[in-house]
């Protein structure tokens, strides 16, 4: 019988991390779905920027308000979770407060009194966190995009950081042994009272059993939540920015096949109704650009898991802030959303996808959206953890164009007169010197 | 104003130290033709030898990729790249940040190595090696804002060499609410220019030029042709014409010469 809870507490932490797993593996197959991209050179910057930007947030804080308040819940987060570690080992080994006997009584004291004034520090921010998304209003939080789930899931996360810091300082409070011990109980002392006298014994072991209880339960039911919410930023935060583009944000990727192509044309010994060669494999009929996640590659997928919809791309956004439909943010997020209904179609036809007559461009982002965009890179530079919403626009614009010719009809004639000319306005090219003789 | 080809040093049997890329807005706009000329006088008067490609030279294909059109930007890439190739290109200056970009980044893939620098860069280094000297002269004093393309400054890094030419200007150098990594798009990027936008409250060029306004500027500094043009309609706009100047760092530095 005495073991009851030991097992109890083994069963929910396999089944918590379990599921959590088995979504990963869904994750991942469904980033894998995306094209190839080499992205493992330079090791040395990717590490440095993955300590930099996901580690040390070193993009967060270029907004100084969010960026202090982003580092103490991240901070809070990060460090509290050393007590899921102790509360681990005591639920598996129905031991209380391991740690103490480990690394003695004034470390430990220490550790957790820092806990406890971080978790403070945390509710105090969630709270103010929670007034800029629904009481100050601020526009980056009230775009079209941000109706719906969006909105509700970050407000859920919020509520599920107070409930759990709650629950930690509560857990503290009602411990007795841990408070008359009297180390690191600096915020929880003052709920002590509450639970204080021999006559509460039997209350105050229930609230700390049930407090325990209920923080490792909500730990991993928090676990398994990232898997739908934009709240999966805090772990691939770390792969996204090791996979970041290293080039310089100008230098757009030459499309191989074309230049396969334009050699071809180029090469006055090439024969065009040649074989390929013995062994030469054709391969899939090449398909321009991209209508469809699938055509897309790995780490533009990944970054749309990434996207935690903060909105400053969006709000460095020229043609958004101009009132044009383009929002870098709603790029992102359409990407995962069609993402996931593919990964989710793959799911129900045993492993296939079988064609649902929707694509990426049309069902959720429009030629408008893409037409707006000027190229400039505002959005990239932007966002604190690496996404780049730029190379899906062009990639869908080579698809309207190379596959389906559907340019707006300026483009065309820019095109044509880059074609016919060698310049987008309709000059003769044997006239570009004649500025040197002009007055 | 000397403007010798490549074809020409080639005649000669030498080659210039610089081929100047003018681009095809600095080819045949009206208003980018003054900032090329401006730019040659310096290069005239601190006796550099360079050399143009003159009717050689074809659009770089910028905007055709940024439009989508990857087959026409390397067909155009493909044949510069021959060009400049035939006539052994070693350095490339330029003062369109759009075919900077391009040359320097998207066509090393392509076959074609070049060190490409900007027109600001450049006239940097030649201030550093002390072939260029820059005074003040008539804008002693003027308020003077600097609009960074984002072709030069986000997508390349480069935020200070146009800076540091404007101060040798013994001028005021005011800053934008959105400047350098925040700068604003002056809304013709990305083959914008050759388009209409699309339904908006608003025109990017006249946010970006009531940012510029709010600092109050006698001049508005640009290093790039596009944005030249795009502030210089905000500026019409806005009716300020008679008391704003927008001109390109090159023409800036000319004038203060008198050259």
């Amino acid at each position: 019988m005495e073991y009851i809870p030991n097992i109890l507490f083994a069963i929910l932490l396999i089944a918590g991390v379990g599921y959590f797993t088995k979504n990963v593996r869904k994750l991942t197959r469904n980033i894998k779905l995306g094209r190839d991209v080499d992205r493992s050179d330079n090791k040395s910057e990717r590490w440095k920027n993955m300590a930099m930007i996901a580690l040390g947030q070193s993009k967060m804080v270029r907004r100084p308000i969010a960026g202090l308040l982003h580092i103490i819940v991240y901070v809070g987060f990060v460090i509290i979770n050393i007590e899921v570690l102790e509360i681990i080992i005591d639920g598996l080994f129905g031991t209380h407060r391991i740690f103490e006997t480990v690394i003695g009584e004034t470390v430990y004291g220490f550790l957790i009194g820092s806990f406890e004034i971080l978790a403070v520090a945390v509710l105090v921010t969630v709270i103010i966190f929670w007034l800029r998304r629904n009481v100050i209003k601020l526009k980056r939080f009230l775009s079209a995009e941000m109706k719906g789930w969006p909105k509700s899931d970050g407000n859920i996360i919020l509520y599920f950081e107070v409930v759990l810091m709650t629950l930690f300082l509560v857990m503290n409070a009602s411990d007795i042994p841990f408070q008359e011990a009297g180390h690191g109980n600096v915020i929880s002392q003052y709920l002590y009272p509450l639970f204080e006298g021999t006559e509460n014994i039997e209350m105050a072991n229930m609230v700390e059993r049930t407090a325990w209880w209920l923080h490792i339960a909500g730990i991993l039911i928090f676990l398994n939540y990232l898997y739908y919410s934009k709240h999966l930023h805090i772990l691939l935060a770390f792969p996204n920015t090791w996979y970041a583009n290293l080039k310089p944000k100008g230098e757009f990727v030459n499309d191989a096949a074309v230049t396969k192509e334009v050699m071809l044309m180029m090469d006055p010994n090439a024969d065009p109704f040649a074989a390929p060669a013995e062994g030469e494999d054709e391969g899939e009929p090449e398909k321009f650009g991209a209508s469809d996640v699938q055509d897309l590659h790995w780490v533009q997928l990944m970054n749309s898991y990434t996207c935690t919809e903060c909105g400053r791309c969006t709000s460095e956004c020229p043609a958004n802030q101009t009132g044009k439909k383009l929002s870098p943010r709603k790029i992102m997020m359409d990407t995962r959303d069609r993402l996931e209904e593919v990964g989710k179609n793959i799911d129900a036809n045993n492993g296939t996808f079988v064609d649902d007559g929707k694509a990426l461009l049309n069902d959720y982002i429009t030629p408008e959206e893409l037409w707006a965009c000027t190229s400039c890179n505002a959005c990239v530079e932007a966002c604190p953890v690496n996404i780049d919403p730029l190379s899906i626009i062009i990639e869908m614009r080579k698809y309207l164009v190379m596959e389906q010719s559907a340019a707006p009809s300026e483009l065309n004639v820019m095109m044509g007169n880059i074609e016919n000319n060698g310049a987008p306005w309709p000059y003769n090219q044997m006239d570009r010197l004649n500025w040197k003789d002009e007055n | 104003m000397k403007v010798p080809t490549m074809a020409e040093y080639m005649a000669e049997g030498k080659q210039p130290e610089v081929l100047f890329w003018v681009g095809c807005a600095g080819s045949f706009d009206d208003r980018a033709k003054k900032i090329t000329k401006a730019f040659v006088k310096i290069l005239n008067n601190a006796n550099v030898e360079f050399a143009v490609l003159g009717a050689e030279e074809s659009c770089t294909g910028d905007p055709a990729k940024r439009a989508g059109n990857e087959f026409l930007f390397q067909m155009q890439a493909v044949t510069n790249i021959e060009v400049m190739n035939a006539y052994e290109v070693k350095k490339v200056v330029t003062a369109c940040p759009h075919c900077f970009n391009t040359i320097k980044n998207e066509y090393p893939s392509l076959g074609g190595n070049y060190d490409v620098v900007h027109h600001t860069q450049f006239l940097k280094s030649l201030l550093d090696d002390g072939r260029l000297t820059i005074e003040g002269g008539h804008f002693k004093g003027k308020r003077i804002t600097f609009h960074d393309p984002c072709y030069l400054g986000r997508a390349n890094d480069v935020y200070e060499a146009p800076r540091e030419l404007i101060r040798k200007l013994d001028v005021e150098l005011v800053e934008m609410k959105n400047c350098r990594k925040k700068g604003l798009c002056c809304g013709a990027g990305g083959a914008q220019m050759f388009k209409d936008a699309e339904p908006g409250n608003k025109e990017v060029n006249i946010e970006r030029t009531e940012q510029a306004l709010e600092v109050q500027p006698d001049i508005i500094a640009a290093g790039c042709p596009f944005c030249n043009t795009m502030m210089t309609d905000g500026i019409k706009n806005k009716e300020k014409e008679d008391s704003i100047v927008v001109q390109d760092i090159a023409e800036l530095i000319a004038n203060a010469q008198d050259l």
